[in-house]
């Protein structure tokens, strides 16, 4: 016997008579002998939970725990406890895709409130019930400007994210769709350049805000731009920081979409985190994913479901809006309950604290005298400088101690030689501050 | 609470908090400096609850849904096998959990050594050379090996490769994919056994294709028993074979993709390898190719050389598919179950799913019509109730099955038959928990006799009773802001 299956010699015996059958390999007749598998998986044999918790825990040791100054997408905010002790309740966990609505008014009540809080963080009049990450997210955005304006050229600010680019550039090769790259001048998108860029052909441009190197770009006059062109504006948002910054809607976007990981998930190694979707009413329709509406049941209680699903794979096959199947519910729940926690005050300081650790820490790199500002420009919780210090010895020097930051972003593009970037949020402490700071200052080559 | 029926925003109260954080250490500096062209209008209309408040809304809303613990959850196609707890222990370690994914690889070694690791025992499970855990989700490892067929032509020059065979019986997302990757779909026709029409497919096949993408045990639950033929023919014009492993529960010990002759397969973590569905995700989906599209996989990469673990970004692949390296804490779940069965419980999965299958599929057969007969693998299709005089539909013996405390199976999939009914009870089920729903079930059908309309009013002891779809689709309200509007109006 093996705990996971329950069976019996007793309850076998019963069910082969059942069938009237004397040997369970009967009812893989349909298999052809020459692919039948006959010998035993090459693998290790079953670990009881003391040795495979064990294994695991020996596994752990080989990596690193290090006081996290970087980000560059994943942000080592503060996870209230409270999110862990609600989402491993089974009746969430365990549950499936909210077929039967009936029974899964839980996981549609969630969604509902997760689109509700997407909104109004964004401004945008709704949102999905999720997607993968922020990258498919940005992709699946560009495929939805398209059907959108029936037109198949992408623009890509080059202040994206490079991951973010490098995800919607391969979304894009096969689906037959062109990007071009809109350069950056200064640390901001090159709207001389987008001027002259936006031709008939082009369906919406992508930006992001913060932007890959921190820096909080405008968008007014890009939309307008765009707008003007009969194209959309996409923009990519670290939804944390909208809780004090302009949202989307503001900005002018058509379809904002973005991570959540900032909003209550741990590092993890990049995943799993959700991604955002929101868009304005025209274009509601042209949502891929999940949606979950409000109705009400036969007895007129108020009950939600899942809604809009002719855009949908299941019943549209390959006419619909996207091949997206599952959404990323449970993430989607972190979220939810980190936004109840945290409410409109909390997502406040959360920004204030991150803001006041990074200019804390930007200027007291300056002082060092082995950092220079590259871009004059108002920057949130993540900036970019440029060092003198060589890049490799900084990394290494922080690794001795325990740190991570200093990003060299010279790995993303050769351009960008001798930048590195740093995030804080409200984790980090004055004297964790203070250390990576004497760190670098003593530092000599 | 009794009846509990609020939304998170219905308890705010203006100044309740639910959080603490670090004072300020640094407060020369303020947000109020940044030029308020860049700062928001209007504060976000969150909630303002407190700890406890957020505790009881969601415990109580938990309380209205339906999981693995909760009951028999029969969802066909969906493995809703039972998720075991050592899983999410594993991946509740702190030393998983606070690592940055751009940390360099010498202090990734543990997580890089899981991916690799796992990756491994997959191809080991499958036959095929390498897999990518990139992938998020089942349709995204679709999307990843349909780019890895696409690449496979294009780097050949054979840019003429763009049609994608794929049965009628197939799950919604292998069309949507291929229309996703720029290519065209050709659909077969099922024959009257349910298995894939060698003519059909024969008339399809040109030097257009580029593969053909086919789930096996198929969406029926059978066996395709031609499959040697079926990937000889499609192999013979050039095309590749993709393996929809939705469906890989059923021939785990029995069978391996690669020695069907499958080139390319993605598979559902979340489904034979028992991670927690999430009420819809996150899942993961590794994509796994043969020996010569290994270059294809997409990026990041990680490599092994002498006992360490690097990075590699290759020009050759399809391209990056997602922000870093995917679902890893799903990984940890699905590798923590297989070292959890090992080599020899592995082997035994395929065993206990098709005979629960087959088991259901006998006794409801007097009741329930079988439109195809002989053994099924790890689910059975019935096409709703032989006696059709009653009116009773399939949504009605699905919503009568919630008033008896159980998950209702999949309905109205797949699509061949017009009153589906596709039951998985996977291999964790019990011959006890199998014989109660089977009674339940011929009770259902007693009663659509007796008294059919209290089946069209089913379910009945549940939290909401059916739910207006068409009012949810005419009025969307899909926020708490439409919802406030709605009522004002």
């Amino acid at each position: 016997m093996f705990k996971y299956f329950p069976h019996t010699q007793t309850d076998l015996d019963q069910m082969l008579e059942t069938l009237k059958i004397k040997s369970i390999d009967e009812l893989f007749v349909d298999v052809p002998k020459n692919v039948r598998f006959q010998r035993e998986y090459d693998l290790p044999e079953a670990m009881s939970e003391v040795e495979l918790r064990q294994y695991f825990k020996d596994i752990a040791k080989e990596n690193r725990e290090l006081v996290c100054f970087a980000g560059m997408g994943v942000y080592d905010h503060y996870v209230p406890s409270v999110i862990g002790s609600l989402i491993s309740r089974q009746e969430f966990q365990t549950a499936y895709t909210p077929y039967q609505p009936e029974v899964a008014q839980g996981t549609l009540q969630y969604i509902f409130e997760f689109q509700s809080m997407i909104q109004t963080l964004t401004g945008m009049d709704t949102a999905n019930a999720s997607m993968y990450d922020g990258a498919t997210a940005s992709a699946e955005a560009c495929f939805m400007a398209e059907a959108i304006t029936r037109r198949n050229k992408i623009l890509v600010s080059e202040t994206v994210n490079p991951n973010v680019l490098a995800t919607i550039r391969t979304y894009a090769h096969y689906k037959n769709l062109a990007v071009e790259i809109v350069p950056m001048k200064d640390g901001i998108t090159d709207i001389e350049s987008l001027g002259h860029q936006v031709t008939s052909d082009v369906a919406a441009l992508v930006v992001q805000k913060p932007n890959f190197f921190g820096i909080i770009e405008g968008f007014e006059i890009a939309a307008g731009i765009l707008h003007g062109n009969g194209s959309l504006l996409i923009e990519n948002a670290d939804i944390s920081t909208l809780g004090v910054l302009k949202t989307p809607r503001e900005d002018g976007a058509d379809i904002a979409i973005g991570d959540c990981q900032s909003l209550g998930m741990p590092l993890a190694f990049g995943g799993p985190t959700v991604g955002y979707m929101a868009t304005i009413k025209p274009y509601v329709r042209k949502l891929p994913g999940r949606i979950c509406g409000l109705s009400k049941d036969v007895n007129d209680k108020r009950a939600f479901v899942l809604t809009l699903q002719a855009r949908e794979q299941h019943i549209r096959r390959e006419k619909a809006n996207s091949n997206i199947c599952s959404n990323q519910s449970l993430m989607a729940l972190y979220v939810t309950i980190y936004l109840a926690l945290m409410g409109p005050n909390g997502l406040k300081e959360v920004n204030e604290l991150s803001y006041q650790g990074a200019h804390y820490l930007h200027d007291r790199l300056i002082a060092t005298g082995k950092f220079k500002v590259r871009f004059e420009r108002p920057f949130l919780k993540e900036f970019v400088l440029e060092t003198l210090i060589p890049v490799e010895l900084i990394q290494e020097v922080l690794l001795k101690e325990g740190y991570f930051g200093a990003l060299p972003l010279v790995e993303f593009n050769e351009e960008y030689e001798n930048l590195v970037s740093f995030a804080v949020t409200e984790k980090r402490t004055k004297a964790e501050i203070d250390k990576l700071v004497s760190i670098l200052e003593g530092l000599s080559w | 609470m009794v009846n509990y029926d609020k939304l998170i925003f219905e308890i705010s109260r203006e100044g309740r908090i639910g959080y603490s954080l670090p004072k300020p250490f640094a407060t020369e500096y303020t947000l109020n400096d940044v030029n308020p062209r860049h700062m928001r209008d209007e504060t976000p209309k969150l909630p303002e609850v407190s700890e406890l408040d957020v505790l009881r809304h969601y415990s109580n809303i938990s309380q209205k849904n339906f999981g693995v613990e909760t009951g028999f959850y029969p969802l066909g196609s969906c493995t809703m096998k039972y998720n075991p707890k050592i899983n999410d222990e594993i991946a509740g370690n702190e030393a998983f959990r606070n690592i940055h994914p751009l940390q360099p690889a010498s202090t990734v070694q543990g997580w890089m050594k899981i991916y690799d690791e796992l990756q491994k025992a997959l191809g080991e499970l499958t036959g095929l050379s390498a897999f990518s855990l990139n992938p998020y989700a089942g349709a995204h490892g679709e999307l990843a090996g349909l780019m890895i067929m696409k690449a496979y032509h294009e780097k050949r020059g054979d840019y003429k490769r763009t049609k994608v065979i794929v049965p009628d019986s197939a799950h919604g997302t292998n069309p949507a994919s291929t229309a996703v990757c720029g290519m065209q779909v050709i659909e077969i026709k099922s024959n009257k056994h349910g298995r894939v029409d060698l003519e059909s497919l024969k008339a399809s096949l040109t030097d257009e294709v580029a593969g053909m993408m086919l789930t096996n045990p198929n969406t029926l639950g059978i066996f395709e028993s031609d499959i040697c033929e079926i990937t000889k023919l499609v192999h013979s014009v050039g095309g590749l074979m993709y393996y929809d492993g939705a469906n890989l529960n059923a021939i785990l010990g029995k069978a391996r993709p690669m020695d069907m002759g499958f080139d390319i397969m993605h598979i559902n973590l979340h489904k034979t390898f028992s991670t927690p569905h999430g009420g819809g995700g996150p899942g993961s989906g590794p994509v796994g190719v043969i020996d010569k599209l290994v270059e294809f996989l997409p990026n990041p990469r990680i490599k092994q050389l002498d006992g360490h673990f690097y990075l590699e970004e290759s020009l050759e692949a399809i391209g990056r598919v997602s922000m870093f390296f995917g679902n890893s804490l799903v990984w940890l779940r699905a590798y923590a179950y297989i070292l959890t069965l090992g080599k020899e419980n592995l082997a035994k999965i395929g065993d206990f799913a098709t005979l629960n299958a087959n088991y259901i599929k006998e006794l409801l057969k007097t009741e329930y019509f079988l439109p195809i007969t002989g053994p099924c693998m790890h689910e059975c299709v019935f096409d709703g109730l032989i006696d059709v005089s009653t009116g009773v539909r399939t949504l009605d013996v699905a919503k009568r099955l919630l008033d008896y405390g159980m998950h209702a199976p999949t309905i109205y999939f797949p699509l061949l038959f017009h009153q589906s009914i596709m039951i998985e009870p996977t291999e964790t089920e019990s011959k006890q928990t199998l014989d109660h729903f089977v009674e339940v079930m011929l009770e259902i059908a007693r009663e659509a006799k007796e008294n059919p309309e209290r089946l069209k009013q089913a379910p009945l002891t549940t939290p909401v009773g059916r739910i207006d779809e068409v009012f949810a689709a005419k009025k969307m309200i899909l926020t708490y802001k439409d919802y406030l509007e709605y009522l004002t109006q």
